[in-house]
């Protein structure tokens, strides 16, 4: 690995000068686990190394306080999948966390690098996405509260500024019951990244939201208010058109390896089908509120 | 600022302070500085599991955690599992029932073993499954390995 520069910083303030000094040869370090991995083949070449971890107002996590439960910049994959709170108001994210890499990784990787690296594998991406998540930022001109479907571009870009930083995730508190699932197809259980991921959560007003990633440069949110999807009644010939309108943003890429492009299409039909069927039974049942 | 940090930390109960250069790596310090060559390097990328080693009681892969990151921690390694020089029931259980064919994988899976049973006692089938879904045999001793587990566990906690 190359040399670098290893800063600590103990507040936002600090680490914001910090990125403010070194520019573009600054990275942000919180589980390292995309981070050490680019710097170690070299493709990741870092002045200096900003380590969030000893800043205490960043793992401030897991709290629900003003109709939100936020989530800080270094809470990791393994307090997601476990918190109660997640558990309870947000389902389909402990699902999605739980999916992550192996508990080595999740004990490590945390969420918000899980989005700021914009993967579109990301897991907990469609979840965020379908709970309507909002990501904070502090920057040297200030805080910026941006709704996550306008963080993702493509791949590994974002539209986050030079010199901004992300402090932390707020997750509203659902204001209707809702029911929610998460699934991703993937080749093994472990240490393998998705080659479908998709949430589904529908509410007692008929509003379904349904995100889906892996099968193009960036997670796709797209939400349904006509009823049908989400009426338990509704057959399934009335709610297929709609799904199938509603999946037309996929466009998996030839070239990946973990799975052709006709395959992924054809599953996504059938994650789609089947995580709304979740999510309808889960609402009934009354999980989530 | 500087490419060289000081480091305090508790490696298999014995307090170490050092300074190291920024850029090595957890797994580096532990094999090359401490000479601790159980914990193997493999796939460098956390898919294999073979560096695991616990910090502050979980589980993480060595390869992917700078060594300055541990500052302040208590790490042990599969050298620390030992009681009074004697493998420890899990160590046991493994050599029992045959989980280490090369070798290889099993301080890894030793250690992600050693915390599942710290956090619980009891798992099931499954839990095995789930906390060594990390760690890699290319022998596929996974049969055994994780009845190993399940008899350790058992024997530790009936």
């Amino acid at each position: 690995m190359q040399a670098f520069q290893y800063a600590r910083p103990e507040s936002v303030a600090e680490a914001l000068a910090i990125l403010a000094a070194h520019g573009p040869g600054a990275r942000i370090l919180a589980g390292g686990t995309d981070l050490v991995i680019g710097m170690r083949n070299g493709e990741i070449r870092p002045t200096v190394v900003i380590d969030l971890k000893r800043i205490a107002e960043l793992s401030a996590a897991l709290q629900v306080e003003d109709g939100h439960l936020r989530l800080g910049a270094t809470t990791v994959m393994r307090q997601v999948e476990r918190s109660p709170e997640v558990l309870r108001y947000f389902p389909a994210l402990a699902e999605a966390a739980g999916w992550v890499g192996s508990v080595q990784i999740r004990n490590r990787a945390t969420i918000v690098g899980n989005i700021c690296n914009a993967s579109p594998a990301a897991d907990t991406a469609p979840p965020l996405l379908v709970y309507g998540a909002v990501v904070l930022t502090a920057s040297p001109s200030g805080e910026r509260r941006l709704p996550i479907d306008d963080l993702f571009v493509r791949s590994g870009v974002t539209t986050l500024q030079p010199g901004e930083l992300v402090t932390g995730i707020d997750l509203p508190l659902p204001v209707k019951p809702m029911g929610s699932a998460y699934t991703r197809l993937t080749r093994r259980r472990g240490t393998d990244l998705a080659s479908i991921t998709l949430c589904v959560g529908v509410d007692e007003a008929g509003v379904t939201r349904l995100s889906y990633g892996s099968v193009g440069p960036r997670p796709v949110l797209v939400v349904d208010e006509t009823g049908t999807l989400a009426d338990p009644q509704a057959p399934d010939a009335a709610k297929a058109p709609i799904l199938e309108e509603m999946l037309a943003g996929a466009s998996p890429s030839p070239r990946s390896m973990r799975a052709g492009p006709e395959y992924r299409l054809a599953m996504l039909r059938v994650l789609g089908r089947r995580a709304l069927q979740t999510a309808i039974e889960r609402l009934a049942k009354g999980m989530a509120r | 600022m500087s490419d060289r940090f000081p480091l305090d930390l508790t490696v298999n109960g014995q307090r170490y302070q050092v300074e190291v250069p920024v850029y090595h790596t957890l797994l580096d310090f532990l094999r090359d500085d401490l000479g601790l060559t159980g914990t193997k390097e493999c796939c460098v990328v956390g898919e294999c599991g073979a560096c695991t080693v616990i910090v502050d009681g979980r589980t993480v892969n060595s390869c992917l955690m700078l060594a300055v990151e541990a500052d302040g921690c208590e790490v042990i390694t599969v050298e620390g599992l030992a009681v009074d020089g004697k493998p420890n029931a899990l160590q046991r259980a493994f050599l029992e029932h045959g989980s280490a064919q090369c070798g290889f994988c099993i301080p890894g899976q030793l250690m992600s073993a050693q915390a599942l049973l710290m956090e619980n006692p009891h798992p099931k089938a499954e839990d095995v499954h789930e906390a060594l879904a990390g760690n890699l045999c290319r022998c596929a001793g996974y049969e055994q390995i994780t009845e190993a587990v399940l008899a350790a566990a058992e024997e530790v906690a009936p």
